[in-house]
């Protein structure tokens, strides 16, 4: 198997006249924990759609989980995981019925679903909870489900749209050592975040300015190489070159 | 369910006072309780001395407020939401364009632009004018800066800091603990209760423990060794090190002592300064020892 989970080659996207892409490219390895960040506009949402097959490219291509994006999207789609910043369970179906559901859409077999939510629940910690309403979960808590619904099936890559907008600090940090076990078992995560600290967290981080890719390394290296102290301020350096806004 | 449970609390004229605090923890029913938009079940709030239930109508010429989820016309131009809002408060946007021209000449390119088709920084800098229009004594802000980048937030920042100099109180809730810090004091909430409030350096300075900065190598297996330390008694990731406190029998050599034995490379402990989060987290683990021990054991 390649050791590539993402390859992306001068991946374009246009609306009109207005290039929300601009021919980005780049590859992210099996199980690294990748962060993909730019400012509100620069083109993030975009690119991570055309990644999951929901958008076409206009030019360009990529290579997501062993799929051809522009040939193989309906593969692709069973094959990675997603989890947006919204809420995305369903509030009225219990803990495990949500596990169930989201186990069936992606053709998973009863038996191998049943195991899977043992295995989930007693991870989480959340096996008392299994008969609960997700209403009425704390929170934090239905994070942590919403992220385990998009692991469920196992996917090669996940792709992580802000998933710790709002979240207390606490629960933030619980978050994410439930993405580190994730990719220590070999799932690639690519994680999109507003918090600069959580940049540090990734393998490799990429900053997106006006539809292109204006720097992409590990955090360390990109400290040294924009000499700032911290990834906050990395950030702010790249995104003040900015000359579009907008979302 | 219990959103709010006995929360008391008073801020000076003019003061920046922040709610910080996640989502859940009660910042937005707190936020419609003092509006006037929601009667509490129990308790009484006064605005400018006016009654949020009995006065309401007082309250709410006094008042400015920008509600989290972004509630302007989508259809109406920037220009034309503008308008709409002075009217209703009877005044013009002429009037006091002197309390909004700072941001507003940031927005007015667009100005013909539906309010639906602006960014998110644009719409925040929309809302902000329109909650400002008919000049008000006391701006709520309930999460401005959830779901903006931190170039957005900063200026964002700015912003309210020059109204405060004007002499308009603010009262400004986030869940970004960094932002905490611009505030004149803080409530730190949290399942409808308030843990603390105070100045950002009181809560800091009463941070119980040394507090000691520490990266090597390894981050993952940090973070496992560290949990398994008998002699730390917390440890937080923070960007790319952990903060860590000791158990009396802790110190730093004897740390850098157990990660060299257990193959760490590159060691650094140093000592730091606690943040308001450092703060935060500290308040969570006395408020909630369950959660945390389902944190260290996760």
């Amino acid at each position: 198997m390649n050791d590539k989970a993402i390859s992306a080659e001068n991946l374009t996207k246009q609306f009109g006249t207005f290039t929300a892409v601009d021919s980005i490219s780049f590859d992210v390895g099996r199980g690294e924990v990748f962060g993909f960040l730019g400012a509100n506009g620069a083109g993030k949402t975009t690119a991570m759609r055309m990644l999951c097959g929901l958008s076409r490219p206009t030019s360009g291509s990529a290579m997501v989980a062993g799929f051809d994006i522009n040939r193989e999207s309906e593969k692709l789609k069973k094959n990675i995981g997603y989890m947006s910043q919204k809420f995305s369970l369903y509030e009225d179906l219990k803990v495990w019925e949500n596990l169930r559901l989201f186990g069936g859409i992606y053709g998973m077999k009863d038996k191998e679903i049943a195991q899977r939510t043992d295995e989930m629940l007693g991870e989480l910690g959340l096996e008392s909870e299994r008969e609960t309403l997700v209403r009425e979960l704390p929170v934090g808590w239905k994070q942590k489900l919403a992220f385990t619904v998009s692991v469920f099936h196992n996917p090669g890559v996940v792709f992580l749209d802000e998933p710790t907008g709002g979240v207390d600090p606490y629960t933030r940090r619980q978050f994410w050592q439930l993405i580190y076990k994730v990719a220590d078992r070999g799932i690639t995560v690519f994680v999109t975040t507003h918090y600069m600290d959580e940049a540090a967290y990734c393998d490799r981080v990429s900053i997106m300015v006006d539809g292109r890719i204006e720097a992409l390394d590990t955090p360390s290296r990109l400290k040294e190489n924009y000499a700032a102290g911290s990834m906050d301020e990395v950030f702010r350096q790249l995104a003040r070159k900015a000359l579009r806004s907008g979302d | 369910m219990r959103a709010l449970n006995g929360v008391s609390f008073e801020t000076e004229k003019g003061e920046m006072f922040g709610i910080i605090g996640p989502d859940g923890a009660g910042k937005t029913t707190l936020f419609r309780i003092l509006t006037s938009l929601m009667l509490p079940d129990e308790g009484d709030v006064k605005v400018g001395g006016f009654d949020t239930a009995g006065q309401y109508q007082q309250v709410r010429n006094l008042i400015g407020y920008m509600p989290g989820r972004f509630s302007l016309y989508q259809d109406l131009s920037v220009e034309e939401n503008l308008a709409f809002f002075a009217t209703v408060y009877n005044t013009t946007i002429e009037e006091n364009y002197h309390l909004i021209e700072d941001i507003y000449r940031q927005i007015e390119p667009f100005k013909d632009r539906r309010a639906g088709k602006l960014s998110g920084g644009m719409k925040q800098k929309l809302a902000l004018c329109c909650s400002l229009i008919h000049k008000p004594e006391v701006l709520f802000l309930d999460e401005p800066t959830t779901g903006i980048d931190p170039v957005s937030r900063r200026e964002l920042w700015e912003m309210l800091r020059k109204l405060k100099a004007q002499g308009i109180t603010i009262i400004v809730s986030t869940p970004y603990m960094d932002e905490a810090v611009i505030c004149d004091r803080i409530a730190l909430i949290k399942n409808g209760e308030f843990l603390t409030v105070d100045s950002p350096a009181n809560i800091t300075k009463a941070f119980p423990d040394k507090l000691w900065s520490v990266q090597t190598d390894h981050r993952h297996r940090l973070m496992h060794d560290l949990h398994n330390c008998s002699f730390v008694r917390s440890s937080f990731l923070f960007g790319d090190s952990f903060h860590v406190s000791f158990t009396p029998d802790g110190s730093p050599e004897r740390l850098e002592n157990y990660l060299h034995v257990s193959g760490h490379t590159k060691i650094g402990i140093d000592c730091i300064e606690p943040g308001v989060e450092d703060c935060f987290l500290a308040m969570l683990k006395d408020n909630d020892q369950a959660e945390l021990m389902q944190t260290i054991e996760g």
